[in-house]
């Protein structure tokens, strides 16, 4: 579904990011691990084409994401806060979302009512704009909010930070859920090495921009990265 | 600690994403303020003579003394539009070990070095003088009536301070203190009660008396108390995350629906315009604009330079557009990223901005239609400059925006956000109100006034009927520039 070639970002001659190869199947869910700086969030925002690569490609489903915007219609992220808006309510996004990705009100409304538990009670007909919510639940809004539309690719930036332990587990089993559906690839980033490989087939680790590991999900992956993240 | 926070300033100013931007904009500045400054020169000096020649029964300075109520009037309002409040960024400054007083003086003496105190000096300064050479006043006294103005003008740069942070959030707020000068102007004017009279009384009682100069400083002082009582009651974060937590109010918009495929982005330009404080306050500022003409049809002296009709037309008619307009895309800075991985084709967010201004044009052009009082003329222009606003000025704001780069912070708490209220967003406008005004002048000159409506219509409906064209082209420039965007929006600035 994705192929990455040649892939580097340089910033005034500082490699942050550099992927010779990478190839993620369709169905598959990746987890990208890594410490600060290694490069995780350069990688999600060259495959969305917000930032441009110094070298090579991305492609998402045969498409050069920096030459078409054919991918935008299957392909669904959240990246931080700066993906939501403000100043509506969390309803309105969904269904602004829901118009852009050409669903109307009532498709939304069963989407939302699947998600119940997730929300938690905190989200839905509180009366409150999205930048009046906890960082916490503006997050499971964000996380929500990539499902809407049926896509194809998900990409979800640091999922697990600022969650609290309940919903951490409610949103492994989520997308637990998502990655049992053959359709679906998603991609997903984090420190936390447990939820991702509790999470993921198959783990990516970053360090300094570069890929060090790429493992299948086995028993005894988390050991593995744990060794190799130990000081 | 000033040294520290005037070098954090310096640093900021550098190293934002729009500083070519800012440093064009303040040279241009720069001109002007050069020429303001000869203007009140040629003024001060001017002044006592002109009075003495044209009143010579009177003495200058008692008429000088009885018109200074006006005049502080007069720059209270002034500097209301145009002066910007000196801004800092305290979130980082809370918890290290400042003294809180100091920041807070820091920007109140910061207020002080704003050009617009600088302006009254020089009337102040060569008038006094010439009453002590001509006018053969104790020079003690006058020296003292100087300093007693000079402190006057900065209680009203204190005053103004106080006003706009109290009202920045509420322009409506404003208003009452509008209404209380225009009767206190209409009562002196149909001489019922000659405010007038007071002034020059409370200021000829002071040139005789120096020692009551100590009035004003103590009035000056306390406002600078009140000011520095209000910031230090407003330091804290949680005072604005209090009163924030408002009640969202759910709208419904479906009537939108019938604008097709753009109705999405009309919605969220709407909510954006409604349930924010600083694109709200655009729509204030344009219906007093409607105001504008009242002031100048009224005027005799321009009954004769339609040219300036041009002016008051494209600024009436345009006033939203122009405030909106050159803010596009940063409205959305704060989600662009967002925006931008959506699917969302361009030229339909660009449209959908149009969309918004054309209404807005066409409605005030509609709002502005009983000026036909003032003749046929002056209608037609009107119509006229809509078009012209309509057809060119809407896609050269939208070009013109592509190159935006500075985030606007929508969400800031209203401690000490005031981005883009000065003067400079006023100068942005300038080549768009005064391209149609020479091209108008140029033609009526040559020819007619009919003709000259005629063309600058023309020019609109030509702008018109491109409109699809033209749409294409600025879409391909922001999709070109789309990552520079992008990373200008991620900065946070003060």
């Amino acid at each position: 579904m994705i192929q990455v070639n040649n892939l580097s970002k340089k910033y005034n001659g500082t490699t942050v990011l550099k992927i010779d190869h990478l190839e993620i199947p369709k169905g598959q869910s990746l987890g990208l691990v890594g410490n600060n700086g290694a490069g995780k969030t350069t990688f999600f925002s060259l495959l969305l084409d917000l930032i441009q690569p110094t070298t090579g490609n991305i492609t998402n489903n045969e498409i050069q994401v920096n030459t078409s915007e054919a991918w935008k219609p299957f392909t669904a992220a959240f990246i931080d806060e700066s993906f939501l808006i403000g100043y509506l309510t969390p309803e309105e996004y969904f269904y602004f979302i829901g118009d852009l990705r050409g669903q109307n009100k009532a498709d939304i409304d069963a989407l939302l009512l699947k998600y119940e538990e997730f929300f938690n009670g905190e989200i839905l007909k509180n009366k409150k704009y999205l930048r009046d919510l906890s960082k916490g639940n503006q997050k499971k809004v964000g996380i929500i909010a990539t499902l809407i539309g049926n896509p194809e690719v998900v990409i979800l930036d640091e999922p697990f930070a600022n969650l609290d332990p309940t919903t951490v587990n409610r949103l492994k089993k989520v997308i637990k859920e998502l990655s049992e559906n053959p359709d679906i690839t998603i991609l997903v980033s984090s420190h936390d090495l447990q939820h991702t490989v509790d999470v993921c087939d198959r783990i990516v680790a970053l360090n300094k921009g570069e890929l060090v590991k790429d493992i299948q999900t086995s028993g005894g992956t988390l050991k593995e990265l744990e060794t190799f993240f130990a000081v | 600690m000033f040294k520290y926070f005037i070098n954090l300033e310096l640093k900021a100013f550098f190293r934002s994403a729009s500083v070519g931007k800012s440093i064009g904009l303040k040279i241009l500045m720069g001109f002007l303020v050069v020429y303001f400054l000869l203007v009140f020169l040629v003024v001060g000096i001017a002044l006592y003579p002109l009075l003495a020649k044209s009143f010579p029964d009177q003495k200058p300075l008692a008429i000088v003394n009885s018109f200074v109520i006006f005049w502080l009037a007069f720059e209270l309002v002034l500097r209301f539009f145009m002066q910007s409040l000196p801004v800092m960024n305290i979130k980082p400054l809370l918890i290290l070990p400042i003294k809180k007083r100091t920041v807070i003086h820091f920007v109140l003496l910061k207020s002080l070095t704003s050009i617009y105190n600088i302006f009254p000096l020089l009337v102040i300064i060569p008038f006094g003088i010439f009453n002590i050479i001509e006018g053969n006043y104790n020079p003690l006294n006058m020296v003292v009536w100087m300093l007693a103005m000079y402190i006057l003008v900065l209680t009203v740069n204190y005053a103004n301070f106080l006003i706009k942070k109290k009202f920045a959030e509420n322009i409506k707020a404003f208003l009452p203190f509008v209404a209380l000068g225009l009767l206190f102007f209409g009562l002196d004017y149909f001489g019922v009660f000659k405010i007038t009279t007071l002034s020059g009384t409370v200021m000829d009682a002071l040139v005789l008396r120096p020692l009551l100069v100590l009035v004003p400083m103590l009035i000056l002082g306390g406002l600078y108390f009140l000011n520095f009582n209000y910031l230090k009651s407003n330091f804290y974060l949680d005072n604005s995350l209090q009163s924030k937590v408002e009640e969202a109010k759910t709208s419904d918009l479906t009537w939108t629906k019938r604008f097709g495929e753009i109705a999405p982005f009309l919605q969220l330009d709407i909510k954006m315009i409604w349930r924010n404080k600083r694109p709200k306050t655009v729509i204030w500022i344009s219906l007093i604009f409607l105001a504008y003409g009242l002031m100048i049809y009224t005027n005799p002296q321009y009954k004769d330079t339609p040219a300036f009709f041009v002016v008051v037309g494209i600024l009436m008619t345009g006033v939203f557009m122009l405030n909106y307009g050159q803010f596009v895309p940063s409205w959305d800075s704060n989600y662009y990223g967002m925006m931008m991985s959506q699917n969302i084709p361009m030229k339909q967010y660009l449209s959908s901005k149009a969309g918004l201004m054309s209404v807005s044009v066409v409605v005030l052009a509609i709002l502005s239609m009983p000026y036909l009082y003032f003749g046929w003329n002056v209608l037609a222009t009107n119509i006229a400059c809509a078009l012209y606003n309509l057809g060119i000025n809407i896609p050269v704001l939208l070009f013109a925006g592509s190159f935006n780069k500075k985030r606007i912070d929508l969400e800031k708490s209203p401690f000490m956000n005031y981005q883009g209220t000065g003067a400079t967003q006023w100068l942005v406008g300038l080549p768009l109100i005064l391209l149609p005004t020479l091209i108008f002048y140029g033609i009526y000159k040559v020819s007619s006034l009919e003709i000259a409506i005629v063309v600058l219509a023309a020019f609109g409906i030509i702008g018109l009927g491109m409109r699809n064209l033209i749409m294409d082209k600025i879409a391909e420039g922001y999709r070109k520039r789309k990552y520079a965007t992008i990373n200008g929006f991620k900065q946070q600035e003060n």
